[in-house]
């Protein structure tokens, strides 16, 4: 006999007519009512009264997910599934080999995984203050996914539009209605450009793993996904995009590849000429490394060397101010090469950039650990960061004592402030630094024991 | 410049990023009027490198004060850079969440001014998408290993997960590479987050209404190939992280080759069949049952010819066949080619008969990395394999760099 079954509802009811009836799977053909039937549908065996017959919990849950199934051959499956399960076979499905039960669990798989793609391909677009998407699903899913959109946005007002079925929800209510083709799909919002860039720049074209990705993003999904439509441009950029990296990466030494293998003061100082880590050094102006005694018991670090002298003068009146004799301090440099600009055809003195600090910076290290001074007075914020670390706060942190790599360190301003400050300014910044170049001379004179415990962020 | 701009700088500057899951929180935050999170992740779409995008994942800014020689934006980089504001950010989020575009939001920052000042910016979106908006959906937060308790605390109450990057997997490896970060603020940012999650279940489980605090857990990610370090030492590290931690993931990123790279660190291709092998040797200890020490040597690195349970297999052909009849499930998760699901269902079917070879071939198992190492209920023509010479020819892979499913 032929039983038209449109729905899960009406095949429920058929099962169970035909179950109470017996009717053997074997003589019920069951028409999905997609394609007009040859021959009309039978009339069901009326359903005779008495208690419903058992079935496992998990079969019920199974069936309504097979039954959003595409292939007409579900409702007969599910049939036989049926009849087997009340005939003596009540562990039917704990049998994932056989015939019956694995055709289920692969159609249950399939409209579980085309949901799931359903949730994440579903692309909203903004018309008016409505959100209207055109998804093109492989199942009879609407109305199996629709709570989950309805859960998830329930502040707004959207609609899912798909070839068989649709569905809106107006922030009350889900209201199905009947199918709409792709003409009748919404017009691209603003965002999709934003998207698309976004899509664009999270690509890495180091790593392409097309097939992977065909895999979990069907081609035939394609059509309805905006950033979709970049995937060959991406995919033709990308080897042109690795080179350029692979190139470019070449830029950046350090002069950590220039350190000598024995780095006391002189042979520091004789390496350091061949340094071409940040392209400021060269032949002709070689890198200007510190003066002083070697056994100095205070380093002064500067930025860079001073090309005009004034700094220089006066930190020497400075230091006098402050009783400390300039013949016995180390004085250097965070970067030991002045950087220049060229501006309007003239070339002036500029600060040094992160990364001929950072290039520079072995230089420093090492110049330090081979002198081992009592104190090391950092002259302003650039010196201070290269000796102190990174994150050190110069406006809130100047003149405290803090421990450096086995020693300790006082960051005060580097003497060339004063020229640029206001006027008004001027006395509190050159007593503070007086102030300061004193404290230094008194740490230096009392010897510093750091506590064992304390861990450098600066090594050396 | 203008937020368009911003948002391609700052995607790609957190592209390296290799954790995407948005999966972990398993019920949506109460009143929430945007959004959701249902155990599941979704990954809303895919990119030719076969990753999904599943989060708008971004740098809040590329500005950073440290130097890690194995990141792009690293201070001494040359890289373009570019710092989104608090309301850039929550209002893309917000957009691109509307049009379904993304499950939620994965947040990180290069470090600018101070540890805290930086995390204090990224807690504020959270707490902006949250509160403001709403938004109850998936948001992971990226902490600065350093940071004060206090903030910590806080992303916790906001982010559905946490992490904090252990970066490199030896404290060696950190000290070359990432100077001015340390092993011990690292871990310890870690602890406050583990310290926060229990607290809360405790807290639960004595019938307590304690806040949200991470839901999601905590997860990290390490840089593999930047250094010599072995599989071995990576996957140890791993493993501690997992027992210490109890992060729910350990995420691998293979060095990639970032334009404006330190000259120090290799420009090749990623060496990604390595990452893949790391993923499958993490898979086996945290579904499987097996020890790092089973897995790889401390000295050693993973075979890239075989996957890690294949490999173990070849090596230890004594504790092979094994009966899928009889066997017990420690067992028969040991066979290659079968992977969990499928050890649920041996189970299940065997209680009512015995499974034959066509029984294994209809529950789809990788027969032919299966085949020379299961006894079953009927003749298995393979088995006579086990013993020869030529066992590890027969079962591997045809395709060198076939990196498909895994069972």
């Amino acid at each position: 006999m032929i039983v038209t079954a449109p729905d899960f509802a009406a095949w429920r009811g058929a099962a169970r007519a035909l179950l109470a009836a017996e009717v053997s799977p074997a003589d019920v053909l069951f028409d999905d009512g997609t394609a007009p039937g040859l021959f009309a549908a039978a009339e069901l065996p009326p359903v005779p009264a008495g208690p419903a017959l058992e079935v496992p919990r998990a079969f019920v849950a199974l069936a309504e997910s097979v039954s959003c199934h595409r292939d007409p051959q579900r409702w007969g499956r599910l049939y036989r599934a049926l009849w087997r399960l009340t005939r003596g076979e009540p562990h039917l499905l704990d049998l994932a080999t056989d015939d019956d039960v694995a055709w289920l669990f692969r159609a249950e798989k399939s409209v579980r995984r085309d949901a799931h793609k359903m949730k994440a391909f579903v692309r909203f677009r903004k018309v008016g203050e409505h959100f209207v998407a055109w998804h093109r699903p492989d199942h009879r899913i609407v109305r199996r996914v629709a709570p989950f959109f309805r859960r998830r946005f329930p502040e707004m007002h959207w609609s899912v539009l798909t070839p068989d079925d649709s569905v809106t929800w107006d922030r009350e209510g889900l209201h199905f209605g009947p199918g709409v083709s792709a003409r009748d799909a919404p017009p691209p919002d603003v965002l999709e450009d934003m998207w698309k860039t976004y899509y664009r720049a999270t690509f890495n074209p180091a790593r392409i793993k097309l097939k992977a990705m065909k895999k979990e993003l069907p081609v035939r999904h394609w059509a309805t996904l905006p950033e979709a439509a970049l995937i060959p441009d991406l995919l033709a950029e990308a080897a042109d995009r690795v080179a350029a990296m692979v190139q470019h990466s070449e830029g950046t030494p350090s002069a950590a590849d220039f350190l000598p293998a024995t780095r006391d003061l002189d042979g520091l100082r004789a390496a350091a000429r061949d340094c071409t880590a940040c392209g400021l050094c060269g032949p002709i102006v070689p890198p200007v490394f510190g003066t002083g005694p070697a056994d100095a018991r205070i380093a002064l670090v500067g930025d860079q060397p001073d090309t005009s002298g004034a700094a220089d003068e006066l930190l020497d009146t400075a230091l006098e101010e402050a009783g400390i004799d300039r013949a016995a301090v180390y004085r250097t440099t965070a970067v030991k090469q002045t950087a220049f600009a060229e501006r309007d055809g003239a070339r002036e003195p500029r600060r040094a950039n992160a990364r001929e600090v950072g290039a520079c910076r072995p230089w420093l290290l090492a110049e330090l650990a081979a002198l081992r001074p009592a104190v090391i007075v950092c002259l302003g914020p650039l010196a201070a960061k290269a000796v102190l670390g990174p994150l050190f706060r110069f406006t809130e942190r100047r003149g405290e004592v803090l421990p450096a790599g086995g020693t300790i360190a006082i960051a005060t301003h580097f003497p060339a402030t004063i020229l640029r400050a206001p006027e008004e300014a001027r006395a509190e910044i050159w007593a503070e630094l007086v102030t300061h170049l004193a404290r230094a001379l008194e740490l230096a004179g009392a010897g510093y024991h750091p506590p064992s415990h304390y861990s450098s962020r600066v090594p050396y | 410049m203008d937020t368009r701009r911003k948002l391609e700088v700052l995607a790609d500057a957190a592209k390296y990023d290799a954790s995407c899951a948005s999966s972990g929180s398993k019920s949506t935050r109460r009143g929430s009027r945007l959004g959701s999170t249902e155990g599941m992740g979704i990954c809303h779409s895919y990119t030719p490198d076969g990753r999904c995008v599943s989060l708008l994942k971004l740098l809040l800014t590329n500005y950073c004060v440290y130097d890690c020689k194995f990141c792009v934006n690293r201070v001494s980089s040359d890289t373009p850079r570019a710092r989104f504001t608090v309301a850039e950010v929550i209002d893309l989020t917000v957009e691109f969440y509307r049009r379904n575009y993304i499950e939620g939001l994965f947040l990180s920052s290069g470090i600018v001014g101070s540890i805290d000042g930086t995390m204090e910016q990224l807690v504020a979106v959270a707490r902006g998408l949250r509160e403001g908006h709403g938004f109850g959906g998936y948001i992971h937060l990226k902490l600065i290993p350093g940071a004060s308790a206090e903030l910590v605390a806080e992303a916790g109450r906001w982010a559905d997960r946490l992490s904090a990057n252990i970066e490199l997997p030896t404290a060696q490896d950190l000290h070359q590479l990432a100077p001015e970060k340390t092993r011990a603020d690292i871990t310890g940012t870690m602890t406050t987050v583990a310290d926060g999650i229990a607290e809360r279940a405790a807290d639960r489980k004595a019938g307590l209404k304690a806040p949200v605090f991470a839901p999601a857990g905590q997860s990290t990610q390490m840089v593999v190939g930047a250094t010599p370090t072995t599989d071995g030492v990576i996957l140890g590290t791993a493993d501690e992280l997992y027992r210490t931690q109890k992060l729910r993931r350990v995420y691998y990123s293979a060095y990639s080759p970032t334009p404006h790279a330190d000259a120090r660190l290799p420009a090749l291709r990623p060496p990604l069949l390595r990452e893949h092998r790391l993923y499958q040797a993490d898979w086996l200890l945290r579904f499987y049952g097996f020890e790092v020490s089973e897995v790889v040597a401390p000295g050693a690195n993973l075979a890239l010819d075989v996957d890690p349970k294949l490999a173990w297999a070849l090596a230890n052909r004594d504790r092979f066949p094994v009966d899928v009849n009889a066997a017990p499930r420690e067992l028969l998760l040991r066979i290659p080619g079968v992977g969990v699901r499928n050890v649920e269902r041996i189970l299940a079917v065997r209680r009512h008969h015995a499974l034959t070879v066509a029984d294994l071939r209809a529950l789809r198992v990788n027969w032919k990395s299966a085949a020379p190492f299961v006894l079953t209920g009927d003749h298995n023509p393979a088995l006579r394999k086990l013993d020869t010479v030529g066992l590890k020819k027969s079962v591997q892979p045809t395709l060198f760099d076939d990196l498909d499913g895994y069972a």
